[in-house]
């Protein structure tokens, strides 16, 4: 996996726009691998999707895909439907009593707005990852180990390996290994989320959800996280959803752009910055608004 | 050039209210606890004697080495061994106290259950729609209901089942020596008893223990289903643990509100005086509240005496219920986030 730095040509302002300095677009350091893998399915393929809450319009007529092992960022000013687009990933929305949704929406080629769909095997397969960590209040071990044994029974020498290899996958096995059993509330925020990152792992899922994992920590962990999620995805699908664009141009390798509940712009993460197609794409980059 | 002459007048004013405010608060207050060490202090002189063996005492402490007792010699144990009598010296609260124990028994093993489980239903399982919100209402108006309306209740539909099987039948489970017998219609019975006063705390518990469900964050039943645990599951394993404290502390405040209640079993028939233990759950009982109105109302200062000295192991007993919730509360409140 290389990780490129490419220097980026600031965009000139648009004659006639007020004379505020823009920031320079963020750093794209994640090489678009894109280019390189065979094409293969991407994993989570929306076609049309619109979704509404109650009689309020969220979602309307989204096409995007999340590729096969690659970081997917979903940007855009708040209220613009990203997070719903996420939930619905993982039927999440199910715990809103007036959201609904129509349109296509794949997992692998399975529909998951299906009726008979079993809600509880997808979450299994997708995990999600939330903004402010929550774990639970039991030990580290317990938090860890309560996804597998809602699944199935497993013995002691078992599940002890599941977990180890869950934090370490996590990073965060070095900080925790000698106290599996205190409470989980004890460890720092950044800690917490790596917790639940962990948690999210352990039950063995193909895609990985987060919806704005690093906007309650610090920069610190922040970096620690986008660190782990720079090697997550080797082995899962990973969809973001972030308010940071510096964080999308660091860790995504695709990145979508959406506005008032419309899909904008979806590229490569290098492309979008650098080159956006679309004019708003180009003015929340440059932080005219958002 | 105007002389600088104290404080504006609107700052005096406003000083002297806030004042004249903090006074006012102070003396509600001193008048609620004097009121309240009137009563403890009347209650304890008038009945203390009668449990506590004076003479024991002293002879503990001022009499010589050979006087003195282990302090099980100081506690008067008649008073809670013998049953009420004619004669003040030899009566005790032994009906009433184990009376009350039964009834009181029966009510929290059906009350907590159904209580508790409602409570999950209402707020986990069951839709936020008109239906529910009208059950939720009617549940919140019933706890306001006098509890003498619930005894009425509890005659028709315990003690008389409707008629449904006349004034007496010989539907029975068991035999009278076994504890579980059981004969349809209930009657005056301690099954009904306990029965009426789970009636009377019900809407309490439910609604504590919504509340106490509502208390866990929503993120921690999120994490739980994006996991692939289904509702149930979520329940069982983290909301319920999670809302548990809330919910103790709810029950054992209920429980103690049944401890007191008399008017229920007043419109039920319940004997004030009574000379036999209950032995199933057809017995004949009474409960500690009747046995005071009993006494209190005798014209021998003696057995008013009695009666103060039976409040205060009513005040024991309630005491020590909310200190267990008070413990409760303090020691297993974690906090969840």
């Amino acid at each position: 996996m290389k990780r490129g730095t490419s220097m980026t040509t600031p965009i000139p302002p648009t004659p006639g726009a007020p004379a505020r300095v823009a920031p320079p677009p963020p750093q794209v350091t994640r090489h678009s691998a894109s280019a390189e893998k065979p094409s293969v399915a991407p994993a989570i393929t929306v076609r049309g999707l619109s979704s509404w809450y109650g009689a309020f319009q969220a979602l309307h007529d989204i096409t995007v895909d999340a590729r096969q092992r690659e970081v997917t960022a979903f940007i855009g000013p708040s209220g613009c439907g990203k997070s719903t687009l996420l939930r619905w990933m993982n039927r999440m929305n199910d715990t809103i009593p007036s959201a609904r949704a129509e349109g296509g929406l794949h997992l692998h080629g399975q529909d998951l707005l299906a009726r008979g769909i079993d809600v509880v095997e997808l979450r299994r397969r997708v995990g999600m990852v939330f903004q402010k960590p929550n774990p639970f209040p039991k030990s580290i071990y317990d938090n860890v180990a309560y996804g597998p044994r809602l699944h199935r029974r497993m013995n002691r020498s078992d599940l002890d390996s599941l977990v180890e290899e869950a934090l370490k996958a996590a990073a965060l096995w070095n900080e925790v290994k000698d106290r599996l059993k205190a409470s989980a509330l004890g460890l720092s925020g950044g800690q917490q989320q790596r917790l639940c990152i962990a948690r999210a792992i352990a039950v063995g899922p193909e895609v990985l959800l987060m919806d704005e994992p690093c906007s309650a920590l610090d920069p610190r962990s922040t970096a620690a996280i986008e660190e782990l999620i720079s090697q997550l995805v080797e082995a899962y699908t990973i969809v973001i959803v972030t308010h940071n664009m510096q964080q999308a141009a660091r860790v995504s390798d695709r990145t979508a752009f959406f506005f008032e509940g419309r899909l904008v712009e979806c590229d490569d993460t290098e492309r979008i910055f650098t080159r956006p197609t679309h004019k708003q794409t180009e003015d929340y980059i440059t932080g005219r608004f958002g | 050039m105007k002389a600088d002459r104290g404080l504006p007048a609107s700052a005096v004013k406003r000083a002297v209210l806030n004042r004249g405010f903090l006074v006012f608060c102070l003396a509600a207050t001193s008048l609620a606890v004097v009121i309240l060490a009137v009563l403890i202090i009347s209650i304890t002189v008038k009945g203390l004697p009668w449990i506590v063996d004076g003479a024991a005492v002293k002879a503990t402490f001022y009499g010589t080495s050979a006087d003195a007792g282990s302090w099980k010699q100081w506690i008067r144990w008649e008073f809670f061994t013998e049953y009420a009598s004619r004669k003040a010296k030899s009566a005790g609260i032994l009906a009433p106290l184990l009376g009350s124990i039964w009834a009181v028994a029966i009510c929290a093993i059906v009350a907590l259950p159904l209580g508790v489980g409602t409570a999950i239903y209402l707020e986990e399982f069951a839709p936020k729609n008109r239906v529910t919100r009208y059950i939720e209402t009617n549940i919140r108006n019933l706890s306001g209901v006098p509890s003498i309306v619930y005894g009425i209740l509890g005659l028709t539909a315990f003690a008389r089942m409707f008629g449904v099987f006349g004034r007496d039948s010989n539907f029975v489970i068991g035999t009278p020596e076994d504890w579980y017998y059981i004969h349809f219609p209930f009657g005056q019975s301690v099954l009904t008893g306990g029965l009426t006063l789970m009636l009377v705390i019900l809407p309490i518990i439910i609604i504590s223990s919504q509340e106490a469900f509502r208390s866990v964050p929503k993120s921690m039943r999120e994490a739980s289903l994006a996991m692939g645990a289904t509702k149930w599951q979520t329940v069982w394993n983290i909301t319920q643990p999670a809302a548990l404290p809330m919910i103790l502390t709810g029950a054992i405040l209920a429980i103690s509100r049944a401890v007191g209640e008399a008017a229920p079993l007043l419109v039920l028939g319940v004997p004030l005086f009574i000379t036999s233990k209950p032995e199933n759950l057809m017995s004949d009982f009474t409960v500690l509240p009747f046995q005071i109105f009993n006494w209190a109302g005798r014209p021998q200062d003696d057995f008013r005496e009695l009666a103060a000295a039976a409040i205060i192991v009513l005040l024991i007993v309630l005491l020590s219920f909310n200190a267990i919730a008070v413990l409760i509360r303090q020691r297993l409140h974690r906090p969840l986030t």
